[in-house]
């Protein structure tokens, strides 16, 4: 829209096309009323069209009544379904395709560029001749459809708006995810709207709620059994639709066909995004990774020429980073080539008060040149990143961060370069990191402490890269994640083993490395087997298992950076015990006979090594040794275990339990949890699951590698100096972190008014008292824009004395534990 | 068989890991030791300093255990603020209440000290009783909180109340459907089963969970007798029995809070009279002597 606005301001003809009957069609669907933020507030706009921070209806009547005005020709209900170059082919210009498929070889499709024209398809079979096309369709992409005979029928949907305006319907809810959950229960709610509402899973029916609803949040997928229990709607297992036809739809199921009245089926069965429509086009990805974005020049030009691609689609997903896209990318293809991006005063700024007085373009080639991981990124791509990055300088001696220190970003040598202090007692033993390269790339990895001091070594200038400007780059640029990947095991294995061990001892046990991703459950050994390999985890976590009598036994629980299997490789025994995933985790698989002879060469690991694997030994005697008198305990202990990780507490680094033999239920942690956090409460203590006594509450777990971080347009989720994960004053209130985190510990709401104090309540009975305050209160006394943001449990960052909630309980039941602490035999023997 | 060396969570900086004790044990029993020793204290110095003419709150020994008892007291009520006011800094509630179960215990030996064992008919032994009151009270509290809190978490088997009551409705919707098809009189007494909702009733019923009443046990007698032919009949009969089993839950999860908190009924407004009684006691101490 912001583009063609420019065009029609210009007088350049053109045409918008929109699939839909409006335009912005993903902030058309945000919820009524929602107020659209402009971050970031420091950009200017530069657009044709109007765009300030303010209510959907408002900015989408704005836009609409501009569009009028500018005259711009949009054609609407104009879904584009292919777009071919129409020119002679160009020469060596082909676009390859990788297609995967699941059990099946990779598909390669190879496409012949073709020069502009473009022939643009519309589902129509409408075409369109253009010479430039530029692409903002957004990353919503396009719902999966019903394949199924009479899958394209009229009362087959994806969508729906208004659950409440739906009466005597039969309705049938395809998929088990968060969206199908919501639309069933939804329709079920009220009675008195007379739906009949089944919902079909593919999935067998299990106890285990997880299982049968993978793609939804626990507490949904709860709340929807407890529909279907309570007859409100029907859940249909291992279910799926075979026909539709007027009125009907005909099920296959585990005992056969079935036909049911259905006057409306609703598909959830998630979206492709539009990835495959662009490559079709000849636009190149940068990678395969799944959050890979079209590889464009400086002008947002993709691999095909003339067609250039903006937006959320070019990795923008802010409103105002895609208007200015819209308005430069017009002005580019207009020939202006004298225009500054609009994020240069930003990186002036960024680059102000260095030395050498470079100018920004110069600072981005001198970047790129000194610095391997740039190397490859696109100016384009370079800026974006910078604006997510810090220049720092530092004079010679200057620490640039102590060991323990919280931080998740990673630094990249400029010029000069820096030592790393091995040996906290002896500052002279230190390692030398060159001009070039990188270092505290151990916090981005795991987002924990940084394992060492590290101090310039002369005059030094670094780029500082926020961890999500890193993940990006990863993404984006393949050969940087190959080489963060290669310096970061190489690093962790020299930390983990240390005992004197140098770069060139691994070289050999380096070659051998096998980069893997374990799904939940996968087990990486197995008691009993002969294997010599050595796992080292990157990131998740696993639990370690011993059958005895018959039954798996939970000895103890990994986290990321631990390694595993090296026992074997000193007794030459048999393994010992089952080590499988908690939660998907990456390892590194390393030879075992390479690894060994590392061992002989040094004796020093060696000692260690056995010292180690002594008390391992120890603790399986005494459990074996013990498994009579305290087999039920240790059985206890097992489920126990099994419990806590099926709750998250395997990626947890810090979370909240409750004692339920000590809980009072006086709500008194809720309490403290709101009156020291703006008046709303982060945790919900009586919901969540219950096991022997032991509570997990909804409260955040602060993963280890947070979910909910995945997918924040204005990054406004960061992991805190405490391993705290928290939301900053930054959030857009989009609700991707909610829809993201697994265990539903995130809020939308917004910040109530102040209540009077704590003594005008006891004495003159004023305010709502302490705690939350009820809805009512909180509407009755609103001021002002009600700006719902989300929220949820920062571990009371900057307040002293640290969480409220378990300072605030009065009989010791609330608890904050670190998984590998409260995962252990140990404490299972001392308690028991 | 695995080394866990870089567990950052553990290392330096501000660590939140809380010890797994309760209010009672809070710190191997710190207060219980402390307040243990306050009292062999109080005890030694009664009987081992001979006061003339014999030992009472007027002589200097007897001062200083009213001193000591009166500022416990006053210490012991600041725990309702203290639970109230979530200031920041390095406290925990949790030992406040182990100091002040303790000390609190401690005061039955050091108000009777200063008493001289001399009560009567007056304004200090009011105080002296209502102290005791409070104590007996707390005491009975401590009770409550060791027992009841895992019989609360069984009972409500995962589900929250809001959730309880959401289930209780589902099927009162579903018997209101159901309850269509049958003739008039039982109709009538199933939708008057359904007005019956859990918290029609007061304190002292939900308390000891005593609903002489229940107008559900009455609906589901009523079809007792109906023949087993009777399919819509049964099929209520069988939805009134749910209710009853879902309403039985949230009554015993309501008596079980309600006991958790009764005795506070007794403790808090006793404290208040408490500490008027005590007022008048130094009051008149220091005016009539
Ligand atoms: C709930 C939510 C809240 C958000 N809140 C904010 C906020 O407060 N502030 C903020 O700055 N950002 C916010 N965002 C992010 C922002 O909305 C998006 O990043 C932005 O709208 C992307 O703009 P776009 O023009 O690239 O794509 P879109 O807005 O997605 O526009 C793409 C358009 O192309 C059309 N289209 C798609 N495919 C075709 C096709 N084949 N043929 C023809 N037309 C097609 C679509 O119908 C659509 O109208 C939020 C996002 C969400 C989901
Ligand atoms: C004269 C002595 C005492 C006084 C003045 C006193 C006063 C108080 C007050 C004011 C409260 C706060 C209640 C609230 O606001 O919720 C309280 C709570 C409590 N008291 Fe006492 N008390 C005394 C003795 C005791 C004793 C002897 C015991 C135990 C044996 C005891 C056990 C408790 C407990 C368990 C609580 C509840 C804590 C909580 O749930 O937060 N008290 N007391
Ligand atoms: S909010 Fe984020 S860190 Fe917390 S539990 Fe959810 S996904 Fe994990
Ligand atoms: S914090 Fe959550 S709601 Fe806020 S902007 Fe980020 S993802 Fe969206």
């Amino acid at each position: 829209m912001s583009a063609a606005g420019r065009a029609a301001a210009l007088g350049i003809p053109h045409v918008l096309l929109e699939k839909t009957d409006h335009l912005s069609d993903t902030i058309y669907k945000y919820q009524k009323g929602k107020h659209v933020m402009a971050t970031p507030n420091q950009l200017i706009l530069r657009s044709d069209h109007e765009f300030d921070a303010g209510k959907r209806e408002q900015i989408l009547e704005k836009w609409v009544g501009r569009t009028d005005e500018l005259k711009i020709n949009v054609k609407y209900n104009a879904e584009v379904k292919a777009i071919r170059g129409t020119g002679p082919a160009i020469p060596g210009s082909v676009q390859k395709i990788v297609m995967r498929r699941r059990g099946k070889p990779d598909e390669v499709q190879e496409i012949q560029r073709h020069e502009p024209p473009y022939e643009i398809e519309l589902t129509s079979g409408e075409t369109i001749i253009a010479e430039t096309v530029i692409l903002a369709i957004g990353t919503q992409g396009n719902p999966t459809l019903v394949t199924a005979p009479g899958g394209d029928l009229p009362h087959v949907t994806y969508q729906l708006d208004d659950p409440t305006e739906v009466l005597d319907e039969h309705i049938v809810v395809v998929g088990v995810g968060d969206a199908g959950i919501e639309n069933a229960r939804g329709l079920a709610e009220d009675p008195a709207q007379r739906n009949v509402v089944s919902i079909l899973n593919r999935k067998p029916k299990s106890t285990n709620v997880r299982e049968s609803f993978a793609n939804a949040k626990e507490p949904n997928a709860k709340a929807l059994i407890e529909d279907d229990a309570e007859g409100k709607l029907t859940i249909r297992y291992e279910s799926e639709i075979k026909q539709v036809e007027e009125g009907w739809v005909t099920l296959s199921t585990r005992d056969g066909e079935e036909r049911i009245k259905c006057d409306r089926v609703i598909a959830r069965i998630g979206s492709a995004p539009p990835r495959t429509f662009v490559e079709q086009c000849g636009i190149e990805f940068t990678s395969d990774d799944r959050q890979a974005y079209p590889t464009l020049s400086p002008v947002f030009e993709s691999t095909a020429p003339g067609i250039f691609v903006i937006g959320a689609l070019a990795g923008y997903p802010l409103i105002k980073h895609c208007m200015n896209q819209g308005y430069d990318v017009v002005e580019f293809i207009n020939g202006n080539t004298e225009l500054k991006p609009a994020d240069e005063p930003l990186l002036v700024e960024t680059f102000a008060g260095l030395p050498h007085n470079k100018s920004v373009e110069d600072w981005l080639a001198h970047l790129k040149a000194n610095v391997s991981i740039l190397h490859d990124m696109s100016t384009l791509q370079l800026r974006e990143f910078m604006l997510d990055s810090d220049m720092r300088a530092y004079a010679a001696g200057e620490t640039i961060f102590e060991k323990s220190a919280p931080g998740s970003s990673l630094f990249a040598i400029v010029e000069g370069s820096v030592s790393v202090r091995i040996d906290k007692n002896d500052p002279t033993k230190t390692v030398t990191i060159p001009q070039g390269s990188i270092f505290g790339e151990v916090g981005l990895i795991s987002g924990r402490r940084r394992s060492a001091t590290v101090v310039a070594a002369e005059q030094t200038i670094c780029v500082e890269i926020s961890r999500n400007a890193a993940l990006k780059l990863m993404s984006q640029v393949p050969p940087a994640k190959r080489e963060i990947e290669r310096i970061s095991t190489e690093r962790q294995l020299l930390q983990m083993f240390g005992s004197g061990l140098t770069a060139e001892d691994l070289s050999e046990v380096m070659a051998t490395a096998k980069f893997k991703t374990i799904p939940a459950g996968t087990e990486i050994i197995t008691e009993g087997d002969r294997g010599k390999n050595i796992f080292v985890i990157r990131s998740g976590s696993m639990t370690v298992e011993k059958n005895i009598g018959g039954k798996p036994v939970f000895l103890s629980y990994l986290p990321a950076g631990s390694y595993v299997g090296e026992m074997a490789l000193i007794d030459d025994l048999p393994r010992s015990a089952t080590v499988r995933a908690a939660i998907k985790s990456d390892v590194i698989e390393l030879d075992g006979e390479a690894f060994q002879r590392v061992l002989q060469a040094k004796p020093a690991l060696f000692a260690s090594a056995r010292k180690e694997m002594e008390v391992r030994r120890r603790t399986n005697e005494m459990i074996e040794s013990r498994k009579e008198n305290f087999s039920t305990i240790v059985q206890l202990y097992s489920e126990q275990a099994d419990f806590l990780v099926s709750q998250g507490i395997g990626e947890a680094t810090d979370v909240l339990l409750i004692d339920e033999t000590l809980c009072v239920g006086c709500d008194n942690c809720e309490k403290a949890c709101a009156d020291s956090h703006d008046g709303l409460s982060r945790l919900d203590r009586e919901a969540g699951l219950t096991f022997a006594h032991l509570h997990v509450p909804t409260s955040c777990r602060h993963c280890e590698h947070p979910h909910c971080m995945a997918d924040c347009p204005p990054n406004a989720l960061h992991r805190g100096p405490d391993g705290e994960v928290s939301i900053d004053e930054t959030c857009i209130g989009c609700g991707n972190c909610q829809r993201n985190c697994p265990y539903g510990v995130i809020r939308m709401d917004a910040r109530p008014p102040k209540k009077p104090s704590l003594l005008a309540w006891m004495f003159l009975g004023k305010g709502p008292g302490p705690g939350e305050a009820s809805k009512l209160w909180r509407k009755k006394n609103s001021q002002g824009d009600q700006v719902k943001k989300a929220i949820k449990c920062d571990m009371c960052t900057g307040i002293e004395g640290g969480p409220s909630c378990v300072r605030a309980c009065p009989t010791g039941a609330a608890i904050r534990v670190s998984p590998d602490v409260f995962l252990s035999v140990t404490n299972m023997v001392d308690e028991g | 068989m695995a080394t866990n060396l870089s567990s950052g969570a553990l290392q330096a900086g501000r660590e939140f890991r809380t010890d797994h004790e309760s209010f009672l044990q809070h710190r191997s029993f710190r207060w219980l030791k402390l307040s243990s020793l306050l009292m062999l204290v109080c005890i030694a110095a009664y009987f081992l300093i001979d006061v003339e003419p014999r030992p009472n709150g007027g002589t200097w020994v007897g001062y200083t255990l009213g001193t000591i008892g009166a500022g416990l007291i006053v210490w012991l009520s600041l725990l309702g603020f203290r639970k109230r006011a979530i200031t920041e800094g390095g406290w925990s509630l949790k030992a406040w209440t182990s100091a002040h179960v303790y000390l609190g215990l401690s005061l039955i030996v050091i108000a009777t000290l200063h008493t001289g064992f001399q009560l009567g008919w007056n304004v200090h032994t009011l105080a002296y009783a209502l102290m005791m009151l409070v104590i007996v009270s707390g005491i009975v509290g401590i009770w409550f909180y060791s027992t009841i809190p895992a019989e609360l978490s069984l009972n409500r088997r995962e589900m929250t109340q809001r959730q309880m009551l959401e289930g209780l409705k589902a099927l009162d919707r579903q018997l209101n459907e159901a309850a269509q098809p049958l003739p008039r009189d039982q109709a009538d007494t199933v939708l008057a089963a359904l007005g019956d909702s859990p918290f029609s009733a007061g304190f002292w019923r939900r308390t000891f969970n005593y609903y002489p009443g229940c107008k559900t046990t009455r609906a589901i007698a009523v079809f007792d007798d109906v023949p087993a032919s009777d399919k819509d009949a049964k099929r209520v009969q069988r939805l009134l029995m749910r209710r009853k089993g879902q309403l039985e839950r949230i009554r015993r999860h309501m008596k079980l809070k309600a006991l958790l908190e009764s005795w506070l009924f007794v403790h808090v407004p006793a404290t208040l009279a408490l500490i008027a009684a005590l007022a008048a006691h130094i009051v008149s101490v220091f005016f009539y002597w």
